[in-house]
């Protein structure tokens, strides 16, 4: 069995041609290695990992939440649950998840270069978020936090008796790793450009990035320093947020959305990004509206970071303050309707291919679309004050971080595997994973939109005041849950499954648009085997079509040896 | 089993409003998510690859589209805004009359004082029919204050005084919750909110609410008493300003102080107990000692007892006080005190607060 397996791989067409990852298989070649793609691997790795315990944490906070009194748990561990499915998915997953896998593996194949601005740093970034990641752990295996993801002083900085001051500091390292990625990205896309690729012919992909690097590099660093007094008041005393040494317990609100409102646009324009690529490769149409999408992503870059009061409604800031903040996040949402419509409007008069990841991509249309509108609510003053603290913001940030982002995530994984790994993904399963997916998800999520406007507080362990109404939606929501943990864990297990059994992939297996077709599957170690050079628009798919039939020329050839060879067996 | 409730019990005057912006805005989000899907539903099979559709001339980019899909959003965007703020302004707004019952938070219970002196543990009590504002304080962490079915909430902080205020519309129990997270026993911080017919509210407080004693001393009373424990009248005195400023008749005023002119608040007052030298009357020397508010380590003043030396201050600027006595002797509580059980025991609906009944203003 296992030496028919080698004698396949050793003739097979794949392994015989260089790429990034036949190219050394020690140890060293992997965790010294400054290849973008090779990182961008490891990176996949590990935030799978985070994602792993995250959801397993969710798992057990909804389980719990069955019944009005508690099932298995202490006030104290569900506590530490949430916080540690928060503080996992948000810091070690959702902020990491698209940029560093994706954008890594991407970002300078999309600009034609061969690699990243700054290599050693960009696999610095990956051990800084490793070395995050072991605090992370380390936090929880010496008794967790129970603060949230929040870290809302004067709770966390004096009364909490758990690890705080080790979470923060993960994630103060995680901040860095993030930093790290953003100013490379933005040299790269400055500096790194092939001849011919122009701002105007930049993907929207790549676009997004951008945007996204800029809010990593103005943002992160005021959070890092924010986390970091929290532990300074916390080991030292020194009063910074604490009325009791002299501190203001707002002023660490202000400072924490300064950075964690932009952080949610961190989280969701990668995903606009893919959402963009998709939309055309599978409508076989440049996007609507180019420009218009691409601006907007700087657009809400730039708003992003003045809207930040909106989560403090209540928090006693001044009331003129939070009627401006209000203001500001309704502007906010209209870049983000301006996308929605391009992306819509891309479909007129395609040529509409329903495979894997355009079904994410639609998935991700609905869920965002109700993830974007159920904002008004919050945006709007007035029914904030009634929404805010409750399940009515979890359900309304889930649709937009998981309906959203990790929706984005597996539809871009799926879209770019075959090129990441040259294996085509089981197309059955991956519809099947996406109908699930976005099934579990509804189930899940809808019930808690109704949970939030009843007035059940989010991070409740026990609601036996209210138990009647509020626990049918819970047990629904549950139910959900177990539904969505199945959808997501099958791509787990055949993306898994076809990096060793999947169809060889061709070149350009949906024959899309963009650099990264126009090389192998998966790509060599210098990502191009001629530096290439731009002279067609981006997602030029009236015009491509003689390039692509050159192309599809050139693919013709080899994939009729790579079949020879297969059928040889 | 089945869920029997969509929405919450209306139970203030705040409820019907938020309400309605609340179905408009529902109605725009099924509106907006219902036809996007419609339209990408119909392209998806009117254009899926091989169907015969015509695809002639198609468009890339037009600015015209781009602003006829922007604009109408943004200006609903806006109306919604415009509601939503005006509303705002009105629960940030208390009417002069509201009836002032103080919120006090702590790890994890709710503290509730009535003005008379009656006290409750997780549960407050308040007539129908009367603007009530509460006035809040967390004694450690950050806490928040929320009665769903009145579709109000407010964060309860520490360090400062906050306040939010309603008026509940049917007598009724309603639920109150602690909803921002606070620890171990955040979900168990909370209870009920009874609503009684006015009639039977001031039955419930004359005799001393759900406890019921004969010792309920006012919170002017208890503040006074504590004024002269503390021997806060050593230095303060009406009259001879020679150690310390007079505190007759500053609330409300302006104090000239090191840092500028500042207005005597609440805040201020309970400022100047615990850190009397972050800012100094003009003409005095911090000669006052600190008396520091109790923390996990450390003992000192409970916000119990600076809610009532506030309380007392205020009085002091209420009162037409004879002169030549000195603060601390009988005068103030014997015009103070009963003057505050008095409001609140002949409280008509909609009438006048303990305080305002004291004549501040």
């Amino acid at each position: 069995m296992s030496t028919k397996a080698i004698s396949q791989e050793e003739t097979s067409h794949i392994a015989e041609r260089k790429n990034y990852l036949n190219n050394g298989s020690s140890i060293s070649s992997w965790l010294l290695t400054f290849d973008h793609k090779r990182i961008a691997f490891m990176y996949l790795i590990s935030i799978s990992f985070f994602f792993l315990i995250g959801a397993i944490a969710a798992g057990i906070v909804r389980l719990e939440l069955v019944s009005p009194n508690g099932v298995m748990l202490e006030n104290e561990t569900f506590n530490k649950m949430f916080s540690a499915h928060g503080i996992t998915m948000v810091f070690f997953f959702l902020v990491p998840s698209i940029p560093a896998t994706l954008g890594n593996f991407l970002l300078p194949i999309m600009v034609g270069a061969r690699d990243l601005a700054f290599p050693r740093m960009n696999l610095l970034s990956w051990y800084l978020y490793v070395i995050a990641g072991i605090l992370l752990l380390l936090a929880v295996f010496m008794g967790g936090v129970d603060t949230g993801w929040t870290f809302y002083t004067p709770f966390s900085s004096l009364y909490s008796k758990t690890q705080v001051t080790l979470a923060v500091s993960a994630a103060f390292l995680a901040g860095f790793s993030s930093i790290l990625t953003g100013i490379n990205f933005i040299v790269t896309v400055h500096k790194m450009r092939c001849p011919g690729m122009t701002w105007d012919r930049l993907p929207l992909f790549v676009w997004a990035m951008y945007a996204t690097s800029l809010i990593m590099i103005l943002g992160t660093p005021v959070v890092a320093i924010t986390l970091l007094l929290v532990a300074f008041e916390r080991v030292f005393s020194i009063g910074v947020f604490s009325p009791e040494l002299g501190g203001d317990p707002v002023l660490f609100q202000h400072m924490f959305w300064f950075y964690s409102h932009p952080a949610v646009y961190i989280m969701v324009l990668p995903g606009m990004g893919v959402i963009s690529e998709i939309m055309a490769a599978f409508s076989r149409k440049r996007v609507f509206g180019y420009h218009f999408v691409a601006y907007s992503s700087l657009a809400i870059a730039a708003l992003g970071f003045i809207v930040w009061g909106h989560h403090m409604f209540v928090s006693s800031q001044s009331m003129y303050q939070g009627i401006v903040f209000s203001l500001v996040s309704f502007l906010v949402a209209v870049p983000s309707a301006i996308k929605v419509f391009n992306w819509t409007a891309t479909m007129y008069k395609g040529n509409i291919d329903l495979s894997t990841p355009m079904l994410y991509a639609l998935g991700f249309l609905g869920l965002f679309v109700i993830g974007g509108l159920t904002g008004l609510y919050l945006a709007c003053i007035g029914t904030d004050v009634h929404l805010t603290g409750t399940y009515f913001v979890v359900a309304h940030f889930h649709f937009v971080m998981v309906g959203g982002s990790v929706t984005a995530f597996l539809g871009g994984l799926h879209f770019w595997w075959p090129k990441m790994f040259g294996r085509m993904y089981p197309e059955f399963w991956g519809k099947m994973a996406a109908l699930i997916t976005f099934v579990g998800f509804i189930v899940t999520f809808m019930p808690q939109f109704i949970l939030g406007f009843l007035g059940m507080p989010r991070r409740y362990h026990l609601y036996y005041f209210a138990g009647a109404e509020f626990q049918p939606y819970h047990i629904m929501s549950t139910a959900g849950s177990s539904v969505l943990a199945v959808g997501l864990l099958m791509p787990a297990l055949y993306l898994t499954w076809s990096l060793k059994y999947g169809e060889p992939a061709s070149r350009n297996p949906f024959h899309a648009v963009g650099l990264e077709w126009t090389t192998q599957s998966p790509p060599p170690t210098e990502n191009f085997d001629t530096p290439p050079v731009v002279t067609w628009e981006a997602y030029d798919y009236g015009e491509m079509e003689a390039h692509e039939a050159h192309l599809d020329e050139a693919e013709l050839e080899e994939g009729g040896e790579a079949k020879k060879e297969v059928e040889k067996l | 089993m089945f869920p029997t409730k969509l929405a919450p019990l209306q139970g203030s005057n705040f409820a019907p409003e938020v309400d309605a912006l609340f179905y408009i805005i529902t109605a725009l989000t099924v509106f907006f998510t219902v036809g996007v899907m419609a339209v990408v539903i119909f392209f998806a099979i009117k254009y899926r690859a091989g169907s015969k559709a015509d695809r002639s001339r198609p468009q890339n980019e037009n600015l015209f589209i781009e602003i006829a899909w922007s604009v109408p959003p943004l200006i609903l965007g806006l109306v919604i805004f415009a509601w939503g703020s005006v509303l705002f302004v009105k629960m940030r707004r208390p009417p002069q009359n509201a009836l002032e019952i103080f919120v006090i938070g702590k790890q994890w219970m709710w503290h509730i004082q009535h003005p008379n002196g009656v006290r409750e543990m997780n549960e407050l009590h308040v007539p129908s029919g009367v603007p009530i504002k509460l006035t809040m304080i967390s004694q450690d962490v950050i806490h928040a204050f929320y009665v769903p079915q009145f579709r109000t909430q407010f964060m309860v902080v520490p360090g400062r005084y906050t306040y939010e205020w309603f008026e509940p519309t049917k007598p009724g129990k309603y639920y109150l919750f602690c909803a921002m997270h606070c620890g171990a026993g955040h979900s168990e911080m909370g209870g009920y909110v009874y609503v009684m017919p006015p009639k039977d509210y001031q039955t419930w407080l004359a005799h001393g609410g759900s406890t019921p004693s004969n010792e309920h001393p006012t919170l002017v009373q208890q503040g006074q008493e504590l004024y002269t424990q503390l021997s806060c009248s050593n230095c303060h005195k009406e009259q001879d300003t020679e150690r310390a400023p007079s505190l007759y008749g500053i609330y409300n005023k302006t104090a000239k102080t090191d840092k500028g002119d500042m207005l005597v608040t609440d805040d201020y007052l309970r400022e100047a107990i615990v850190n009397p030298y972050d800012k100094i009357v003009a003409g005095y020397t911090n000669t006052m000692p600190e008396y520091k508010r109790v923390t996990q380590t450390e003992p000192g003043l409970t916000e119990e007892q600076l809610r009532s030396l506030v309380e007392y201050v205020k009085s002091l600027s209420s009162s037409a006080t004879p002169s030549g006595l000195t603060p601390g002797a009988v005068s103030p509580a014997a015009s103070g005190g009963p003057v505050a059980v008095n409001a609140v025991a002949t409280q008509k609906p909609g009438g006048v607060s303990a305080v305002a009944a004291g004549g501040v203003r």
